[in-house]
């Protein structure tokens, strides 16, 4: 080691101080065992004082193992550097002693990640959390410890102090626990704070206000921030600079403006090219008059009072009324807890609606037995969100799409042949049907959920979030299919999302829900274009990325294009 | 398409592709040497079980009165019972009652216990019901109801067996139970409701597969107790009368002459140690080659 930077204060290079906060060169990372794979080839990149650089890529491109490697987190059983350098402040970290690694990762480099509440403590409350991180690698006293965590809490801007300090993670929302550990990565004041997806699991408004958050705290700390994600919206909003990733390599670098301008590489193009709009797309003229679909006064309460159990019970959605024609697309969009999936799960009968009334093709299915239903199961078939959950992993493809047929008393023969000339539809192979599912990525799965859903051809589909844990490049693909069998098929989609591109993308009409009531419900592109209710308007707002035009490189036209200050410091409603 | 089959599994960013068959394949480099030396000894055993007649000298119930209480000699290896019977041929055969205890006993109770436990962790009054029963006949101890059973019913192995295996039944209901709880859970469970699938084939098709993995380590462990529980049974003269040699009814007869003939009780206390601690020790093999969480994928 260069020198023993033990007392805390930087160690200064000849010329001064470090030019970049982090540099990491040709760094090679491969998995152990017999036959090593390489996950990282390769990676380079820097962040400069008080800099946010984005990393983006899709799933598996590598972007969380560079973070992790940075930290000196890689998981020893399964990974190993195999060259390459990673220098915080000039100082390597590759071949620092596992005791200097955890002085760094507390005093120079912190980290925050996507799920807060597997990274705190639950037995502990917050107060004692933050005091064991500076009892651990500070000299301060107890009243000054106790006065650095209210500043920190304060600095977050958490309310309620002294509440907070007592609470335990499980009493906080998911917003406040980030910012709790956002205290706790930042309460040391690291030069370097590496975020990894860290608003992905967040609603959109929490998620507007964390990052609003963390570029405050950074433009009054002077931090550097290397931040995780894939969302092209967020990139957008805060990044100074972009290194897009790739199969463990970088494609391209560069200042953001350049990089959302000119992308040079094809790769980069197609990512912000396969960002759906924010500007819902133009109406598409009914084609039927049809009602496959109408719900009134559609109520799920849980936990009801009984003879056993007193209290109000929770209401989940409450007096929902949806309507639903042929060849058409009726988005459900919300936050999470807002009743969404509730509403979905009513109608396919997953769940039994404790009121009101759900019509299929004009017949009433809301309070009708399990033996009453059969004939109308066939009717609607609903697609998951996620597709390595939602398919047997114990069943071959072909087994999973002939079951619903088989069901409904089709030869089995026929059935495959049926089944075969889907996954055809739906962009597969047909000699796909013998394989197992493990044996497809993630958006392959999701059409051969497609392909099952539509064996029994459903007047219905309802998707319920299916393309969110998709890769954006993967979800226009599906979008597009989805878009081509209802145009080709006639089925009416209800579609279940949290993004608003998305919605705005798929939908003809949309109802927004908020804590279990429909709250607005019209034409997507009048109550996208122009809400009438302030909560679609702050849902709009709080998009990523929302003046930014990804798929043809410009700013939106129409709207000013704000420079990254003002996205920032918008004032909040 | 950007995305094909082919590619899914290959490139330096592509997950791990994780096998995820019937049955977790179980590595022959992955097994310990407790394991192999365990599996030798369960071998040896279940052979002296299957070539007891051939392999042993005497007949393992006739007496003779001139040869009583004998010593170890080339003729009576392990020696001789108070009876004059071959210790060694006795043994040879006792293999064979315990191990048809123990197959037995993981076989019915995995048999009954896996509908019941399908059928509880689905529907919930029956669950209520069901699982009352279960506490019921876990709260009384198991050798004691044994007892009480041979005791009304008459002593056969028959008996005994099924006296063995009921208080077994309750812990494979309980597991098959929770395992079921979770897995309906799956959205592929709620697919399957989806597309109309009934309930009995829900239970087999997407269940039940679920279960086979802990239901193997179970067994192993359900074996073993059975061993053990006939053993003491026949020990305590509760079991299976001496016409059908038991390592416990050996041990119980020779527990009188046992400071004059160690030995007695020597070798099928032997031969019933090894065999339980072989069972367990695979058992152990099993359920860490068989863990769920081993087999988990690590997250991007």
């Amino acid at each position: 080691m260069a020198g023993d930077t033990r007392n805390g204060t930087p160690q200064a290079a000849p010329d001064g101080a470090p030019a970049h906060t982090l540099v990491i060169s040709d760094l090679v990372v491969e998995t152990r065992g017999r036959e090593p794979r390489r996950i990282l080839d390769g990676v380079s990149l820097h962040v400069a004082p008080g800099e946010t650089v984005c990393l983006v890529g899709e799933s598996g491109s590598g972007k969380s193992v560079s973070s992790l490697a940075t930290m000196g987190l890689l998981p020893k059983d399964a990974l190993t550097v195999r060259s390459g350098v990673i220098e915080v402040e000039g100082e390597d970290v590759l071949s620092a002693s596992p005791k200097r690694l955890r002085q760094l990762r507390a005093t120079r480099m912190s980290m925050i990640f996507q799920e807060p509440m597997t990274a705190l403590n639950p037995v502990l409350s917050i107060e004692k959390q933050l005091d064991e991180v500076l009892d651990a690698h500070s000299a301060a006293t107890g009243t000054e410890r106790r006065k650095r965590i209210r500043d920190i809490l304060e600095l977050v801007r958490l309310p309620d102090i002294e509440r907070m300090c007592r609470s335990f993670p499980h009493q906080l929302s998911g917003g406040q626990r980030q910012r709790v550990m956002i205290a706790m990565a930042l309460i040391l004041e690291p030069k370097l704070l590496i975020a990894d997806e860290p608003t992905t699991a967040l609603d959109v408004t929490t998620q507007k206000a964390i990052l609003e958050l963390v570029a405050d705290i950074q433009k009054r700390l002077g931090t550097s921030v290397l931040f995780i994600t894939h969302d092209m919206g967020v990139v957008a909003d805060i990044a100074d600079r972009v290194y897009v990733m790739r199969h463990g390599r970088i494609v391209e670098d560069g200042p953001i403006g350049s990089i959302l301008r000119e992308p040079k590489k094809d790769y980069t193009r197609d990512l912000l090219a396969s960002v759906p709009a924010l500007s819902p797309r133009p109406a598409r003229p009914a084609t039927s008059a049809e009602i496959v679909l109408q719900t009134s006064q559609l109520t799920m309460v849980y936990g009801r009072p009984s003879f056993f159990r007193k209290g109000e019970g929770t209401v989940a959605a409450k007096d929902i009324d949806l309507v639903l024609k042929r060849g058409r697309t009726l988005g459900i969009v919300g936050e999470s807890g807002s009743g969404k999936s509730t509403v979905a799960r009513c109608v396919m009968r997953l769940l039994d609606p404790t009121g009101g009334s759900i019509r299929l093709r004009n017949r009433e299915i809301a309070d009708v037995s399990r033996r009453a239903l059969r004939p109308h199961r066939k009717r609607m078939q609903m697609i998951f969100q996620d597709p390595n959950r939602s398919l047997n992993p114990r069943l071959t493809v072909g087994e999973s799409i002939i079951e619903g047929p088989i069901n409904y008393g089709v030869d089995p023969d026929s059935a495959r042949n049926k089944a075969r000339s889907l996954l055809e539809t739906v962009g597969l192979p047909a000699d796909a049907i013998d394989r197992h599912p493990h044996q497809f990525s993630g958006g392959q799965r999701q059409r051969i959920a497609i392909a099952r859903a539509l064996a029994l051809e459903p007047d219905l589909l309802v998707a319920d979030e299916a393309v969110s844990a998709l890769d954006v490049s993967v979800q226009a693909q599906v979008l597009d299919l989805l878009d081509d069998l209802q145009a080709r098929l006639g089925v009416a989609l209800l579609f279940i999302t949290h993004d608003l591109r998305v919605a705005a993308q798929i939908c003809d009409e949309v109802a927004v829900m908020q804590k279990g009531r429909i709250v607005e419900c019209g034409p997507t592109g009048e109550v996208l274009g122009n809400p009438a209710e302030a909560y679609t308007r702050q849902l709009i707002d709080a998009a990523p990325g929302r003046f930014w035009d990804f798929p043809n490189f410009r700013p939106l036209a129409g709207a000013h294009e704000p420079s990254r200050q003002d996205v920032m410091v918008e004032p909040a409603r | 398409m950007a995305e094909h089959p082919s590619t899914a599994a290959t490139g330096p960013g592509a997950k791990p592709v994780v096998r995820r068959n019937f049955l977790p394949r179980i590595g022959v480099r992955g097994l310990g040497l407790a394991a192999w030396i365990a599996a030798f000894a369960l071998a040896l055993v279940v052979l002296m079980a299957l070539f007891a007649p051939l392999l042993s000298p005497y007949d393992p119930i006739a007496m003779n009165p001139m040869e009583r209480l004998a010593d170890w000699s080339l003729a009576h290896p392990f020696g001789t019972d108070a009876y004059g019977r071959d210790v060694f041929s006795r043994t040879l055969y006792g293999a064979r009652t315990s191990l048809i205890v123990g197959l037995g006993a993981a076989l019915v109770a995995v048999l009954i216990g896996l509908p019941l436990g399908l059928l509880s962790g689905f529907f919930r009054t029956l669950d209520a019901i069901l699982m009352r029963i279960m506490d019921g006949l876990m709260a009384i101890p198991a050798i004691l109801l044994a007892i009480a059973i041979v005791a009304l019913v008459g002593s056969s192995l028959w008996t005994v067996l099924v006296a063995i295996t009921i208080p077994e039944i309750p812990r494979v209901v309980r597991l098959v139970r929770s395992v079921v709880l979770s897995a309906r859970e799956e959205p592929y469970v709620e697919a399957a409701i989806t597309v109309g699938s009934s309930l009995p084939k829900i239970m087999w098709k997407h269940l039940a597969p679920n279960t086979v993995a802990p239901l193997i380590v179970q067994a192993t462990y359900v074996c073993a107790s059975a061993i053990l529980t006939e053993a003491i049974l026949s020990f305590l003269g509760a079991g299976i009368g001496t016409e059908t040699p038991s390592w416990g009814n050996i041990m119980s007869e020779g527990r009188i002459y046992f400071q004059l003939k160690p030995s007695l009780i020597f070798w099928p206390g032997l031969f019933l140690s090894i065999t339980i601690l072989a069972i367990n020790i695979l058992g152990d093999t099993a359920r860490d080659a068989l863990d769920p969480k081993l087999g988990k994928r690590r997250q991007d």
